[in-house]
């Protein structure tokens, strides 16, 4: 395209945004609560999809805590006994020792909390992995009866619920997101529209003169681009400094609890640039369909 | 050259604007179409740039079936025609000289050729010393004539002028005849319609009649012939 078009649509694009201003920021403002609810969304469904992930992966076995007191040579003659069960694939034996280490471990620099315990809170533990995850009902059952077992821990119910409510969130965004999608697509076509309206003596001599398509359209499709872009942009920001702001909060707020879980939520910085892709792409596609059902319904070409 | 044959155009499956309309326009022709209001004129006006298709019949410029065109082409179809309205259509925003300069930007002319073409046609039509008014601060006369230099700029084959003397007094009609037999007179068709009978009789050419949607009378002498003439 020659630049003196182009250099021609852009002036006009910027003149009628100007012009229609406070239209122009409602539309901003549509765009921009839309996107913002969107990655709201988006991030608790990626947070509770990891969270379920790292989960899933680090719970797919079966914890049997003993009771304190029991004997070295019991304990040994539960793991045989476990051995035998159906099911159960290995039988790995943490002490209470070790587990606190790795406890220690995780905590990092928070670690020095730990110092002052008279006693290691932690149980001896027997780590289940099994052959299939279909059999675990039936293993849990098992490893209760034995005498000396304190209690038997099995994390894949919850992940697998943390799963249906990732889906579930996924299912009803998906439905707010498309009627927030269609109202801002409707205000865009509405600020359109004014400006199609405002120009109409124009556009209709423009068309008498012999004015192409593209150049009577350009600066409505580009005005509705231009109006989708900055509202994606805000949305960016404000996505960007509260979720930063959140994490931060949570951090400074639950850091002990959540270091050892500080794999779980996923950082600004991992998803930012997906957002950033996601945030544009949407922003000008409410413009551009803003526009053209703008186009379609006042400019009879 | 632009032809009509046979074409009948009806709205709304119901009312038929025009009718069975034959009628063949040479090159360099300075044209009336003249009638009451509803008589068919802006039909046959709007057919001609395509504004509407016609329901039967066929329209050819140069040869080519102006409907067969296709909708990309259509902007380039109308650079071949010069519009001009009996109520002016200046942008009220924008200087005599940039109303002029409009149409040629909108084809994507250079500059350097708009700067060289505006002057010219602005004293043409006598305007030269008001290239930076604004179309308000003009009479009615002034602003049809910034009209047909907007409409000659980009040398279109064919004007078509729809009453373009309708809202402006018999003197200063005159001068908007003048300008545009001048233009006739260098070679582009010219097809004025008004109901301006005065305005008819003074200028001697062809004149096509429509009643009713129907050409009821085409004379190549032109006159007013249903009036007998006193003379």
């Amino acid at each position: 395209m020659n630049p003196k078009r182009i250099n021609y649509i852009f002036k006009q694009a910027f003149k009628s945004m100007w012009r229609n201003r406070m239209m122009g920021l409602a539309s901003i403002g549509s765009v921009t609560a839309v996107l913002i609810i969107l990655g709201f969304i988006l991030i608790l469904v990626l947070n509770i999809n990891n969270i379920a992930l790292v989960a899933r992966e680090t719970f797919d076995q079966i914890a049997v805590y003993i009771m304190d007191g029991v004997e070295e040579e019991q304990i040994e003659e539960m793991g045989r006994a476990f051995r035998q069960i159906d099911g159960v694939m290995g039988v790995a034996y943490q002490t209470k020792e070790y587990a606190l280490e790795k406890v220690k471990r995780d905590w990092g620099e928070d670690a020095f909390l730990l110092q002052d315990l008279r006693k290691n809170p932690l149980p001896n533990t027997y780590i289940v992995q099994l052959t299939d995850v279909s059999k675990a009902n039936e293993v849990i059952k098992q490893l209760e009866t034995f005498e000396g077992v304190e209690k038997v821990r099995y994390y894949q119910d919850a992940v697998n619920s943390l799963i249906k409510i990732a889906d579930f969130v996924k299912k009803i965004g998906t439905g707010i997101i498309i009627i927030l999608l269609l109202i801002s697509i409707f205000i865009i076509s509405n600020t359109i529209k004014i400006t199609v309206l405002n120009r109409q003596r124009e556009i209709e001599l423009m068309q008498y003169i012999g004015a192409t398509n593209g150049f009577v359209r350009g600066p409505f499709i580009v005005e509705g681009i231009m109006l989708g872009l900055i509202g994606s942009l805000v949305a960016i920001l404000i996505i960007m400094l509260g979720y930063n702001y959140i994490i931060d909060y949570l951090a400074g707020r639950y850091l002990a609890l959540l270091s050892g879980m500080s794999g779980y939520l996923v950082g600004v910085k991992m998803v930012i640039n997906d957002l950033i892709i996601i945030f544009m792409t949407i922003g000008m596609g409410i413009g551009i369909l803003g526009s053209l059902v703008s186009l379609k319904k006042f400019l009879s070409v | 050259m632009i032809e009509f044959n046979n074409v009948t155009k009806i709205y709304k499956k119901t009312f038929t604007a025009v009718r069975n309309i034959n009628l063949k326009i040479d090159s360099g022709e300075f044209i009336f179409i003249v009638g009451k209001s509803g008589a068919g004129k802006s039909t046959l006006i709007k057919l001609l740039l395509r504004e509407i298709s016609p329901t039967q019949g066929i329209i050819t410029y140069n040869n080519q079936d102006i409907n067969k065109i296709r909708k990309r082409r259509l902007a380039e179809y109308r650079r071949h025609i010069g519009f001009i309205f009996q109520d002016y259509r200046l942008l009220p925003k924008l200087t005599v000289y940039e109303n002029v300069a409009f149409a040629m930007e909108m084809i994507c002319c250079p500059a350097k050729i708009i700067r060289r073409e505006v002057p010219l046609v602005l004293s043409m039509v006598g305007l030269a010393d008001k290239a930076k008014y604004y179309p308000d601060e003009l009479s009615g006369g002034e602003q049809q004539r910034v009209a047909i230099a907007r409409a000659v700029i980009n040398k279109p084959e064919t004007i078509i002028a729809d009453e373009p003397t309708g809202n402006l007094d018999f003197e200063t009609s005159k001068e908007i005849m003048k300008i545009l037999t001048e233009i006739n007179r260098r070679g582009t068709t010219v097809i004025m319609a008004t109901h301006d009978r005065e305005i008819v009789s003074q200028y001697p050419s062809r004149v096509i009649e429509l009643k009713n949607g129907m050409i009821i009378r085409d004379i190549k002498a032109g006159g007013n012939e249903d009036e007998p003439k006193e003379d």
